[in-house]
């Protein structure tokens, strides 16, 4: 089924019809809101150099690599780990965390989903990212802020509600679960065993989880402005031509569980998905797997 | 096998900032003597063109048989200070010298916090600039 060409995007949030609109904020927002102290910007860039090279006043930076991945082993930081992440970041429990970065918030809905897997959904992410802001001419510093220690005593994380292994992927499979597969249309068919013109990482087999369907992530945002797309072209995404209902219980996956953090956050919030988990395994691990099923 | 004798001495240079943030810093500084050509001086060529790099990077020749790259997003810093490192550390240097290049430069310069995409669009970088080299053996 195709799916009609994206209606412009409304510069008002609240005009786009999504399930969970204070999920998301405007440019607007966070110029307004930035210096209160219950709000704490966070930069999350691919591209290590470009927080130094200016930020949002007051915005923090976390690294996906450095900051929210165990440096050993293939998992995220503990609970020890992201309440020293927190404190020395001045954010608490009660923290308004509003994340933005480059690649149209790629690195941001990542960030985003591992503060939830501590319990931390107080979370908003900035419409159009770093790049919208810059488009705005608004301003930037190279200004790298201090805050106070925080206090913070983080749950331990909680990887059942949002994440998936590789077992419930393969028992999702069993109950026809939907699985959304967000990689480019060759990675999904096999056809390249990486993301295009990127060379093999090491997968053995190529092709997708079978029953998965192909929606590439990006394909959630307007490519000229960086903005979510309405929730009437995301329904039409997802839904008419994908198949996928609000009810559902929807497994998203990538290459490593990034990009499908995207999807996760356009079905979770913007959608109102309540069963969203990201399998952050995705096809570096199900690609490698031996005996587990694969189409194309 | 040595490396090109510019190269080494950025190499070092930057040896000098073992801390993250001065590595960043320096190679933010890098970057911005980066001079984008226009395309006049360098056309886009799509045969030019840098796979896997998502800041739009073509890697050739311009017109007086100088190496050149273009970087054609002005968020790009990083490719930006890759090809300014490129540049001058080729420059004068043998072919045999630019085929020592290791492609995993990118790590001795970069640090190994780099994410896979970034990984391979700076490698692809090096990489062409090799390949350019090696057409003039």
């Amino acid at each position: 089924m195709s799916v009609a060409a994206p209606t412009p995007v409304s510069s008002s949030i609240d005009a786009r019809g999504y399930a969970h609109p204070t999920a998301l904020v405007s440019t607007e927002w966070v110029a307004e809101h930035k210096d209160d102290a219950n709000v704490r910007l966070v930069e999350s860039n691919e591209d290590p150099l470009l927080y130094a090279m200016g930020h949002i006043p007051g915005a923090v930076e976390i690294d996906w690599t450095r900051d929210l991945n165990d440096p050993l082993v293939r998992d995220y930081l503990d609970k020890d780990g992201f309440e020293a992440l927190v404190k020395r970041n001045g954010i608490t429990p009660e923290t308004t965390v509003v994340f933005y970065g480059d690649k149209n918030n790629w690195w941001a809905t990542y960030a985003a989903w591992v503060f939830h897997l501590f319990g931390h959904e107080n979370t908003k992410i900035m419409d159009g990212g770093r790049i919208k802001w810059l488009n705005e001419g608004r301003q930037l510093t190279k200004e790298v802020p201090s805050y106070p220690e925080s206090e913070y005593v983080a749950p331990a994380r909680d990887d059942h509600k949002y994440r998936a292994f590789r077992d419930e992927v393969l028992a999702h499979l069993k109950t026809a679960g939907k699985l959304v597969d967000v990689r480019s249309r060759q990675e999904f068919d096999g056809t390249r065993l990486h993301m295009e013109a990127y060379p093999n990482e090491g997968a053995l087999r190529g092709g997708h989880i079978p029953g998965a369907k192909n929606v590439p992530w990006a394909k959630a945002v307007n490519p000229e402005t960086g903005e979510f797309l309405p929730a009437s072209d995301l329904k039409a995404l997802y839904e008419e031509a994908n198949g996928l209902n609000q009810g559902d219980d929807v497994v998203v996956y990538c290459r490593i569980g990034e990009r499908s953090s995207h999807t996760w956050y356009v079905l979770k919030y913007l959608l109102g998905y309540d069963k969203v988990r990201n399998y952050d395994g995705s096809w570096t691990e199900w690609g490698n797997l031996v005996g587990v099923p694969v189409e194309r | 096998m040595t490396l090109p004798p510019n190269l080494q001495s950025q190499l070092e240079d930057l040896e000098l900032y073992p801390d993250r943030a001065d590595r960043i810093e320096a190679l933010i500084a890098i970057g911005e003597e980066f001079r984008n050509p226009n395309r006049t001086e360098f056309p886009r060529e799509e045969s030019c063109r840098v796979p896997g790099c998502e800041s739009e990077a073509f890697v050739g020749w311009n017109a007086a048989g100088e190496l050149a790259i273009a970087i054609d997003n002005p968020q790009g810093i990083s490719a930006m200070a890759m090809a300014q490192i490129l540049l001058q550390g080729v420059r004068g240097a043998t072919v045999e010298q630019v085929r020592a290049i290791p492609d995993d430069i990118i790590y001795t310069i970069f640090g190994r916090e780099l994410s896979m995409g970034k990984s391979m669009g700076l490698t692809g970088m090096v990489r062409m600039v090799k390949q350019e080299f090696a057409k003039t053996a």
